[in-house]
């Protein structure tokens, strides 16, 4: 079990000599590689690495689409940096990663070990919690949710059974967003799947042996489960705060098309697009894009810092 | 827990049955509410209007084919049926592109031994993480002085050229997997490797390439912020825009056929997943896993 960081391309082992040996052998087959992967190379440099570079150099200028780009230094990150609009949708941001990832994490680690029980009727249980994951990402979906969470709708009145009454979430700027984290946790399949295939790795032993010495359900899961998958648990916060920090349909869909009353659902992505396509600022939103990916690459170091202390891997544990 | 049974069977027997029902009314709780949103909105469709948000009941009192017989009409004079055409064509071009090109690649990484092979995978893993945001504007840019804005080009070029890199990730840990004295016979026998590629890899790949397709067709089926940002002409909306006129056009008064087209969109997605949901979680499963 190895995460994606440490899936390095199989070391050679010992082979049989190849039939084509030799240095006629080797250039051959790296004229063959490059071939066979060149859609990628000619991917990568087009569409990735070139526009990497242009918007670092967007970034710089002002520009709107009409006429060239005009270096102005750092004079978009400086306004970026002031800009209550864009203080805004960080915060915002924030909130709805730190509230989003952990809930849904916990909600999938929860049916997951649910689900690693051997019970009757557990693939179809998996497919059928697997489902949101798919299809949560349309736009049918967000406008389901915006029926829900409306005035008067189902979890409006949920809510005044126990006395509280908001209005619906989604015109009241104090809980639009917690729609939007409901939207997200409610797609919990993808993790669940990734935990469950964790679960199943666990040697079975190791309960076995710790029940004979008397550990309880809670002990066994604290120290048995939980350190043995710290690895999927690992691969799954990385890539779920990293999916949180971008998201944007929900926002755009469920909310309304201007991201939420009183800016309310201005996520980081939203407001870049605002910037970008509606305002044609792209020296600004380039200059937003980039913060987000330094901030992206923040916090995937951090984890990748952090997982030293809580992460244990196979070879460690032996 | 064979022996646990046959030391004290009785109690033992008991014990699981009273916990396998547990377990099973515990699942279907959950399932329940996770479920909820999906069949509310088949009920919803045979609302009237008003009843929509009104109405608590899960099912239609009186069902009512209003909101289908209404979406006939289309909107703006479009027809519902071209949003649908539209969409089908980017998402059978879509995986086209990501079934032809990451399969080529993923051989490459898989199976050939190449100069630099090790920094172009971890190059090609990196922008798993790279937020789509950045290439988003200098690729709009591009593709706009290029002539292609309102065209299904900027859509699905990407997918032609392997620019997925889960897909990729997908195929090469499925590959690494095949038996490597296959390829090597192959080889033996003096096929080049287009020809392994062709007649052995990528058959017995079967399953690797049946997950990527149907995850590159809901992508595409589900794909907003793409067609946001490239298409403006009406008629060349896919469903996900064709739902946002709905939306905007006929205000929050008709609820009826906007729910309606929503379900109708999501069928595709959920046929797809009826069909294939055990090898897309054991796709799930093996690309985020396995050495």
């Amino acid at each position: 079990m190895t995460l994606v960081k440490e899936a390095p391309v199989r070391p050679a082992k010992k082979r049989p000599a190849a039939p084509v040996a030799g240095r006629r052998g080797r250039l051959r087959e790296n004229l063959a590689g490059y071939l066979f992967m060149s859609p990628w190379i000619a991917g990568f440099l087009l569409l990735t690495a070139g526009p990497m570079i242009a918007s670092l150099y967007y970034a710089f200028t002002s520009y709107n689409l009409f006429t060239p780009p005009k270096w102005v230094g750092l004079d978009n990150f400086t306004t970026m940096f002031q800009d209550p609009r864009w203080q805004k949708s960080v915060e915002v941001t924030l909130k709805y990663v730190v509230v989003a990832t952990p809930l849904k994490l916990l909600l999938a680690l929860g049916v997951a070990l649910l689900l690693a029980q051997k019970r009757r009727g557990q693939a179809l249980y998996r497919a059928a919690f697997y489902m949101p994951s798919l299809i949560g990402a349309s736009v049918s979906v967000g406008f389901v949710w915006r029926a829900l969470f409306s005035d008067d709708a189902v979890v409006d009145r949920a809510q005044k059974i126990f006395g509280v009454d908001v209005g619906g979430w989604i015109g009241n700027p104090d809980y639009v967003l917690y729609a939007l984290v409901a939207l997200s946790v409610w797609q919990f399949g993808a993790p669940m799947v990734i935990f469950l295939a964790g679960l199943k790795q666990v040697p079975q032993e190791l309960y076995e042996a710790a029940e004979m010495d008397g550990a309880g359900p809670l002990r066994r899961f604290w120290n048995i489960t939980l350190p043995m998958i710290s690895p999927v648990l690992f691969f799954n916060v990385l890539l779920e705060s990293i999916h949180a920090f971008q998201v944007f349909g929900s926002a755009y869909v469920v909310s309304d098309t201007r991201c939420g009353p009183a800016d309310a659902t201005l996520v980081y992505t939203c407001y870049l697009y605002q910037k970008g396509f509606k305002e044609a600022q792209m020296g600004f939103a380039s200059a937003m894009a980039w913060t987000l990916v330094v901030a992206v690459a923040l916090v995937t170091a951090v984890l990748f810092w952090s997982q030293k202390k809580w992460v244990h891997y196979e070879e460690a544990a032996k | 827990m064979s022996t646990a049974t046959t030391r004290v069977a009785r109690s033992a027997n008991e014990r699981r049955r009273t916990g396998s029902l547990a377990w099973h009314v515990g699942a279907l709780l959950v399932l329940a509410v996770v479920l909820y949103p999906v069949v509310w909105v088949v009920g919803a469709s045979f609302k009237p209007s008003k009843d929509i948000i009104a109405s608590l009941d899960l099912l239609p009192a009186k069902p009512v084919w209003a909101n289908f017989s209404g979406l006939a009409d289309g909107i703006s004079g479009i027809s519902v049926a071209s949003f649908f055409t539209n969409s089908l064509m980017y998402a059978v071009l879509a995986v086209a592109g990501v079934v032809l090109s990451s399969s080529l690649t993923a051989y490459a990484f898989a199976k050939i031994r190449f100069a630099g092979r090790n920094l172009l995978f971890t190059l090609m893993i990196g922008t798993l993480l790279l937020p789509y945001h950045v290439l988003l504007i200098p690729q709009y840019v591009l593709f706009r002085n290029l002539g292609y804005i309102d065209t299904l080009v900027p859509l699905v070029v990407g997918k032609f050229l392997a620019t997925e890199a889960f897909f990729v990730f997908l195929m090469v840990q499925f590959m690494r997997g095949l038996p490597r004295e296959l390829d090597e016979a192959a080889k033996l026998d003096g096929c080049g490797h287009l020809r392994t590629y062709w007649s052995i890899v990528l058959p017995l790949s079967r399953p690797a390439i049946i997950t990527s397709a149907i995850f590159a067709f809901i992508n595409a089926w589900n794909d907003f912020m793409g067609p946001l940002i490239y298409l403006n002409t009406p008629s060349k909306y896919t469903v996900s825009l064709g739902l946002m006129m709905f939306r905007d056009q006929e205000g929050i008064s008709d609820y009826g056929s906007m729910i309606a087209m929503s379900l109708v969109a999501l069928v595709p997605v959920i046929a797809f997943f009826m069909a294939f949901q055990r090898h897309l979680i054991d796709g799930m499963a093996t690309s985020g896993l396995k050495g």
